[in-house]
């Protein structure tokens, strides 16, 4: 999938004739993309794990709602309390949510194409008559920088720090696999293999944040159209946040080996003593505070809290996650898949606008796309299982 | 045959005691589509206060969202009594065999606010090409020549159309004199602002930023294109909008956005309340005042409609909604610096 990726940036970029391999476009792409792959990984987990959660557009609009609401009405002159508390509250709804959705279908027994489709119109109700329908902005203005906007990126020295932590953690990484898989087995991958993994883990991050910097701040421009840079946007860094803990969960925790052995199969892991209602219901919590970080993103880069924010938001989700590798057989997914699922959605989405290619040729083409994930995904499986 | 005659004969009956009694009370029956929607209670409080002023009573019922629905509340509507209907359609196309039985029985029916394609309805509405128009000039009376963005509605919508073709109206012959170049033009999927932030982002990144003026189909897309345009600096382009959405009229008198034009919901309940009972009391839909014939719907069938102004809100006339009760002074010259400020925020 990260050479469909590239493929596909490199004829955006013969395309558009250079603009889309840009500092400034790759910088709105990674701040576009960041609320879809947040959720995105979220959504993996709800997969592997069998079920399937509708309601997250929704969900979006209620929390940001009500973020934006507590902000403006509940703290209004209390410059940190307000955003701080008002995020620690949208959060809080998120969770509760996921309980409740998580309770009916996991201890209720209630599908959860139901239980979320009911969510996915009781949330944007809810969002609607918490402000009266009405939009709630301007918000805070550091709230504001999570939003990546002005100011809402981590400049350039966090951004070069952030990529060195990056690149350690890589090195790191390879060498820790080829060390435990030593333990098991007497035939080591080759090394050269583990060079050239590292080398281009660390050259993509090193080009990531390279491009990022190279973005010059448009707050900060001399009369020659140069200044510093921009650096990594703080939306991209939740994503960071959110990629390191999920595949943390997945694949170090008793939590992410429980839900992958339920989603391979649910009655051998009820059988082997797994307390897989709670497991569901701690899924769909994970949901509700994604949904709640996706909303904080969404409205702080609009600096508005609307109602009609996050539509079709479960359905991006559901197509990143499936592009980048999950299967909704259940019991197999990716964290990273779903970021690269999702890069190619919205590079393709905001990339045809550079275009000029109206809305609906963009959903037929993304339709299309996923379409090959799906077909790409059975044949193979097909080729491995034989 | 013989059912559907004893039906016709019934309702012959029927039509004729309605005639009889109504020179009694104007019973105004009125089929509301979706009441949950916070606007339309704002319809309805003006609404009742016009029908009981004209001495008729107002009876209701919500569809809820359904069609099947609507349709039964129609029927209800009737039975209890109603001498005229008014009808916000939730599907304009299942709601016609409703109105059908109405006209059968010599009910008129007022279209409220969607329209209902059938030849003896009466259409009032805001007239959306003349929304379209008042942003369009709005816009244009700032900057008459340059680069200029249009981030239209919902592909869905057919009020986006409407919207957009106003707009042109009024930029046409600039566009063709080659004053103003279109540089960008994009529909808004379900009217998400965060959609319009996006279209306008890549928009900006395609043009590096020379973009002169945005013409926005509503104050939500305006919304996401102000943001747009923050991170890149150029905030203070003109951008128009509708709907006088709070934040929308506080971007106004900071200077963000140059129109929001406003659909004041009680000027439209009123009107469709003195209308209805005009109606029943025996009026010719022609002969309302200020009715024209209309033939743009999708079906071409001409319809005798009424179409209301908007207004369009600006940092001059701010002072109009705040006056009319839509919005506080306080939300609309929030943090408004005293040394920019419009004539309404002082």
């Amino acid at each position: 999938m990260v050479l469909v990726l590239i493929a596909i940036w490199v004829v955006l970029d013969v395309l558009t004739h250079g603009l889309f391999l840009t500092p400034r476009n790759l910088y709105n792409l990674s701040i576009q993309t960041s609320v879809g792959a947040i959720l995105a990984c979220g959504m993996v987990f709800v997969i592997v794990a069998r079920q399937i959660d509708l309601s997250i557009g929704s969900l979006i609009a209620f929390t940001g709602v009500l973020t934006a609401f507590a902000q403006v009405n509940w703290f209004e002159g209390h410059p940190t309390a307000s955003w701080v508390l008002s995020i620690a509250i949208g959060l809080a709804a998120g969770i509760a949510v996921g309980m409740f959705q998580g309770w009916w279908i996991a201890y209720r027994g209630i599908p959860a194409l139901v239980v979320t489709l009911a969510g996915f119109l009781i949330y944007r109700g809810a969002a609607f008559m918490l402000a009266d329908g009405q939009t709630i902005a301007p918000l805070d203005e550091t709230y504001q920088r999570l939003g990546g906007g002005s100011a809402g990126s981590l400049g350039v020295a966090a951004s070069w720090l952030l990529g060195a932590l990056g690149c350690t953690w890589v090195a790191w990484n390879v060498w820790n696999t080829r060390r435990e898989r030593g333990k098991y087995t007497e035939t080591p991958l080759p090394a050269w293999l583990d060079v050239v993994k590292v080398v281009l883990g660390v050259a993509a991050i090193l080009v990531f944040v390279a491009v990022m910097v190279s973005y010059p701040d448009r707050r900060q421009l001399d009369e020659n159209g140069n200044g510093p840079g921009m650096g990594i946007g703080i939306p991209v860094l939740l994503l960071i946040l959110v990629v390191v803990v999920l595949s943390f969960l997945a694949h170090r925790t008793r939590f992410g080996r429980y839900v992958f052995a339920f989603g391979g199969n649910p009655e051998a892991a009820l059988l082997a003593g797994i307390n897989t209602r709670l497991l569901v219901v701690k899924i769909f919590v994970m949901m509700g505070i994604l949904s709640g970080i996706a909303a904080v993103i969404t409205t702080a880069r609009l600096n508005a809290g609307a109602n009609s924010i996050g539509q079709l938001a479960e359905l991006y989700a559901i197509a990143a996650a499936v592009i980048g590798g999950t299967s909704l057989a259940g019991g197999v997914g990716s964290v990273p898949g779903a970021v690269v699922g999702a890069l190619i959605i919205w590079s393709l989405d905001s990339g045809m606008v550079i275009l000029d290619v109206g809305s609906a040729p963009r959903q037929i083409i993304i339709g299309l796309v996923l379409i090959a994930a799906g077909w790409f995904d059975i044949a193979y499986n097909k080729r491995h299982s034989r | 045959m013989k059912i559907s005659r004893i039906w016709t004969l019934a309702l012959v009956v029927l039509a004729a005691t309605g005639t009889a009694s109504s020179a009694f009370a104007q019973t105004v029956g009125v089929s509301w589509s979706n009441f949950q929607e916070e606007r339309w209670k704002r319809d309805e409080g003006a609404m009742k206060a016009a029908i009981e002023k004209a001495g008729g009573k107002y009876i209701s019922a919500d569809a809820q969202g359904s069609n099947e629905k609507q349709v039964a509340d129609i029927e209800n509507l009737i039975t209890r009594g109603a001498k005229v209907l008014i009808v916000l359609a939730w599907d304009a196309d299942a709601v016609v065999p409703a109105v059908r039985s109405a006209k059968a029985e010599g009910i008129p029916v007022i279209a409220y606010d969607r329209l209902i394609q059938d030849k003896d309805v009466f259409y009032l509405t805001f007239d959306n090409v003349e929304v379209g128009r008042m942003q369009a000039r709005g816009v244009f009376a700032k900057k008459p020549t340059g680069n200029y963005v249009f981030i239209k509605g919902s592909p869905t919508d057919p009020n986006a159309d409407f919207l957009h073709r106003g707009q042109l109206e009024v930029l046409d012959p600039a566009i063709k004199s080659g004053k103003i170049k279109i540089v960008g033009e994009q529909y808004t999927e379900g009217w998400a602002p965060e959609v319009a932030q996006r279209n306008m982002e890549q928009i900006l990144t395609k043009n590096a930023n020379k973009v002169d003026a945005v013409v926005a189909s509503n104050d939500g897309t305006a919304g996401g294109v102000v943001s747009a345009l923050r991170a890149q600096n150029l905030v203070g382009i003109p951008v128009s909008g509708q709907d006088g959405d709070i934040a929308a009229l506080n971007r106004v008198a900071l200077g963000e956005q140059t129109v929001s034009v406003y659909k004041d919901a009680r000027a439209l309940g009123e009107a469709a309340g003195s209308i209805a009972v005009q109606l029943a009391k025996g009026k010719k839909p022609k002969d309302v005042a200020g009715a024209t014939t209309w033939s743009e719907g999708t079906k071409k069938i001409p319809m005798t409609s009424l179409f209301l102004k908007p207004v369009p809100v600006t940092a001059d006339n701010l002072d109009y909604v705040i006056t009319g009760g839509w919005a506080t002074k306080a939300q609309v010259c929030k943090g408004v610096a005293a040394a920019k400020a419009p004539k309404a925020c002082k």
